[in-house]
């Protein structure tokens, strides 16, 4: 999903920019009033692990492939501010570093995946755990649900970026029917990778996931 | 900083580097959702070549390693270090800015 140079016009691709850089200036300064000494190299951890993560591209349909964004992932374990400020590094290291997103097409990607996605793939998390009990399993499968509806949403801001400023004259109708079927299949890995990670860092260390609800305990005897 | 705490950081990082070392060699080449939707709708002409193209890592293949498997190994486990480098500088960067912040604020 990342978006080469040349997909969206470059005043379009200034403006959605400019939306990026304000959503990572407020991510800021919301993860600055919650970092601390445990926090720093557990973020860096897990912007660590989702670079590793992308580059493993998983067959979905013939002839087409998909890799985890891991903006939920991120969101649930060390939160939604500090998780959209982890795939921002990543988008940038990638850019920069690894050729993976145009450099004009920077805003875009950070718009699309750490804004969209995992700020509003956390809010679908937020509303899952509303309305499930408070259990681990519960837990796990709000994550990979609301992952898995990450990538749909994701790919509908590149959908609505090409609505505006998209080049080489496809269909806006057309290019937002193939882009929401194929990352609805894409969604799917998503959702089962981000549910085993969540699933296993539950298991080992609870307390190192931000978002998890206090469990409740069953008492026997 | 707590043992277990570095015990589960170690293993993290053992595993991401699994992942972009060993894992990512088995990963599908076919073009990703994106480039699928653009070479069947019809744009996929309209992308550019990368600025930075060139540069030594790009497309994660580490330049002069003839041996692709080595090659996308060695750009990974280098991705997985210079992410850890830049998120190091910049969460403990906004760290201090929210501890300066907050003692301007209690001042």
């Amino acid at each position: 999903m990342h978006i080469p140079d040349g997909f969206i016009s470059i005043p379009t691709s200034a403006g959605f920019g400019a939306a990026a850089a304000g959503g990572v200036w407020y991510s800021i300064r919301r993860a600055a009033r919650l970092l601390d000494d445990r926090r720093v190299p557990l973020a860096g951890l897990v912007a660590a692990f989702v670079f590793a993560a992308q580059m493993v591209n998983f067959p979905v349909v013939s002839g087409t492939s998909g890799h985890l964004i891991g903006g939920v992932l991120a969101a649930v374990l060390v939160g939604p501010w500090l998780g959209a400020l982890v795939l921002t590094v990543v988008l940038v290291v990638q850019g920069v570093f690894f050729a993976d997103g145009g450099l004009t097409a920077l805003g875009l990607n950070v718009f699309n995946m750490a804004v969209v996605g995992t700020l509003g793939g956390y809010l679908v998390y937020r509303a899952l755990l509303a309305v499930l009990p408070k259990t681990r399993p519960a837990t796990v499968a709000a994550a990979g649900v609301a992952a898995g509806i990450s990538v749909v949403l994701a790919s509908l801001g590149f959908v609505l970026q090409y609505a505006i400023g998209g080049e080489g004259g496809a269909s806006v109708a057309t290019v937002a029917a193939a882009m929401g079927g194929v990352h609805a299949l894409i969604g799917i890995g998503e959702g089962l990778i981000t549910a085993l990670v969540v699933g296993a860092v539950l298991g080992a260390r609870p307390d190192l996931v931000a978002t998890a609800p206090k469990t409740e305990v069953a008492v026997h005897g | 900083m707590d043992r277990r705490l570095l015990i589960f950081l170690g293993v993290g990082l053992v595993v991401a580097l699994i992942v972009a070392g060993v894992v990512s060699g088995f990963a599908s080449g076919e073009p990703d959702g994106l480039e699928r939707v653009a070479i069947d709708k019809g744009f996929e002409e309209a992308a550019a070549d990368h600025s930075l193209g060139d540069f030594p890592l790009a497309d994660y293949a580490m330049r002069g390693v003839e041996n692709e498997r080595v090659s996308t190994a060695l750009a990974g486990i280098i991705g997985v270090a210079i992410t850890l480098a830049v998120s190091g500088v910049l969460f403990y960067g906004i760290h201090l800015y929210g501890k300066a912040r907050h003692r301007k604020e209690a001042a």
